[in-house]
């Protein structure tokens, strides 16, 4: 078993080498100068902005850098689509996409907007699907992918708690539509096609509530 | 109020017939929508005469009219049972959490709903022989699942892991006689030939993302999100999941997770052999010969690729005395016999 432990530990080295080789590293000050163009909607400090009935931004402070470097990629791929943010992909280099990525994710988390009308029992609802899932209608946990408190967990699963109700709402519903499906497997498809109108606006709701941080 | 229900197939309809139970939580209606869902997602609909019990959720438990402290005792269980690392060193040795397995919080049919355990022991068991308590049940997931130490037999931590089992079972009878709806793993028939290679690339295809490449899984802040597939951080080799067809019955029935019933059997069967054919922990009945422990545990074993020949690099199984991060083998319960045959009827 302690030789087991040695080659799969070797094969978990040789793993993130792998990953490392194929995406170039990001420096951080440099994505500063690259993200000049995204603090019209990103923000100087990255919180982005929750738009009641409008498209919100998301909160990019504190997200994971790979997982937002593969964002990127992807709109700029067209494996996921957005009006507004393919242009802006389209401007960066792949050195540029892991700059930038590297500079957000180094940034301070800031707290999620657009949770603060809900009503006690839209939160409770909420906090149910993100804690424990409804498997009546067999949606499972966001945590149960999300991680604990769903805030993230790895560079596969972002973050939502602290993110924009509006952003998440607005995810999930293309999830629901087919518009998004950028997700390993159909992983978050599969679940936000089982979820009502309802739900969503909980789930998001709550989630914009909690904080992006252990506390 | 209407919580146990025999269903009853009739002209391709399934209809049911009720019992009323004085404990009850959940409606005909929001057992049908259960039903409905399990149907929707590809598992099969009850059939005639099986017990359909769908157990109370923790917002059940809010408002539920019993004690306050009960209330808090299966709090407590729940507890102990969604977030079972709070025992690790002490009763847990590795990544695993009870619900881990038992998804759904150990309410869901076709993923080994704990309630049944409830209403069915004290009961023989093949596995050790024996006449075994809910508590020795319990024990034997924590000294096989868990690869750990049991909570005492009466200690607070087993008794609100008990409450929790018997809330879950609320309203239903004890012994039932009819066949229980969705109860354990049920596995796929199980394919003419197993695939190693298939196995493998199944697995790096779609399971690696959550449980990585290497089998370990994923943990956040100390706190399992993906729990390890094999390896010292997974259960040992005495686990029910070492059984090829408890694995296969898993995959199938609920991974990945939200898109149960979506792999092929052979793919479900695929990659249970290919988890099967890895290493993990000792099992705690090892005699110090791998090859005499499997042949003593046969009708266990003989489901599992212990003391067998590796489909991967070809080396024993369970030829080891590694014990993962547990610094000992047999955890109290294991081995302890229990005969009534000096009873007179």
């Amino acid at each position: 078993m302690r030789k087991l432990s040695i080659t799969l530990a070797a094969l978990g080295l040789a793993t993130q080498a792998g990953l490392a080789q194929a995406a170039p590293e990001g420096d951080p000050e440099k994505g500063k100068q690259a993200a000049t163009m995204c603090t019209a909607c990103h923000q100087a400090d990255g919180s982005g902005k929750h738009v009641e009935g409008g498209e919100s931004w998301p909160r990019l402070a504190g997200l994971n850098a790979e997982y937002i470097a593969k964002q990127l990629h992807d709109f700029k791929s067209g494996k996921r689509q957005n009006a507004s943010m393919m242009p802006f992909a389209n401007m960066l280099s792949d050195q540029q996409i892991a700059d930038v990525s590297a500079y957000y994710a180094q940034m301070d988390a800031t707290p999620g907007q657009g949770g603060e009308n809900a009503s006690e029992a839209v939160l409770k609802r909420g906090e149910q699907i993100a804690e424990r899932g409804d498997w009546s209608e067999y949606v499972v946990s966001c945590k149960s992918c999300h991680g604990p408190d769903s805030r993230g967990a790895g560079a596969t699963f972002p973050g939502i708690a602290g993110q924009h109700a509006g952003y998440i709402k607005a995810q999930l519903k293309a999830w629901q539509e087919g518009s998004r499906s950028n997700d390993p497997q159909n992983l978050m498809g599969a679940v936000a096609k089982r979820m009502s109108n309802e739900d969503i606006h909980a789930v998001a709701v709550w989630l914009a509530n909690q904080s992006p941080v252990a506390e | 109020m209407i919580r146990t229900l025999v269903y009853t197939a009739l002209s391709g309809t399934v209809l049911f017939s009720a019992t009323a139970a004085a404990n009850s939580y959940k409606t005909g209606a929001e057992i049908q929508q259960y039903i409905d869902t399990l149907t929707e997602m590809g598992f099969p609909a009850p059939e005639e005469d099986q017990l359909v019990h769908i157990p109370p959720t923790m917002e059940d438990l809010e408002e539920a009219d019993i004690h306050p402290k009960l209330k808090q005792t299966i709090r407590r269980g729940y507890d102990l049972f969604t977030n079972t690392q709070q025992l690790r060193g002490e009763n847990v040795f590795n990544n695993m959490n009870c619900s881990s397995c038992h998804l759904g919080e150990g309410r869901m049919p076709f993923s080994a709903p704990i309630w049944p355990a409830a209403v069915t022991l004290p009961d023989f068991r093949g596995k050790n022989g024996h006449v075994n308590s809910l508590e020795e049940r319990i024990a034997g997931c924590f000294a096989y699942s868990m690869n750990g130490e049991p909570p005492a037999y009466g200690s607070d931590d087993m008794l609100a892991l008990s409450a929790y089992h018997q809330w879950l079972a609320s309203g239903v009878e004890m012994y039932p006689k009819q066949d229980i709806y969705g109860r354990g793993f049920p596995a796929p028939d199980r394919p003419e030939q197993l695939s190693y290679s298939n196995g493998e690339k199944l697995y790096q295809q779609k399971c690696a993302v959550c449980h990585s490449e290497d089998g370990s899984g994923l943990r956040v802040d100390n706190q399992t999100v993906y729990p390890a597939l094999w390896g010292d951080m997974s259960n040992n080799w005495g686990a029910g999941m070492v059984r090829i067809f408890t694995a296969a019955g898993f995959i199938k029935n609920n991974m990945p997770l939200g898109q149960p019933n979506s792999l092929s059997d052979q793919e479900a069967w695929d990659i249970a052999y290919y988890m099967d054919n890895q290493e993990r922990p000792q099992d705690p009945r090892y005699t110090g010969d791998v090859e005499e422990t499997a042949e003593m545990f046969n009708n266990f074993h003989q489901h599992s690729m212990y003391g067998k020949d590796s489909a991967g690099d070809g080396g024993l199984l369970g030829d080891h005395e590694n014990t993962g991060d547990k610094p000992f083998l047999k955890p109290f319960n294991v081995g302890v016999p229990r005969n009534f045959e000096g009873n007179t009827d």
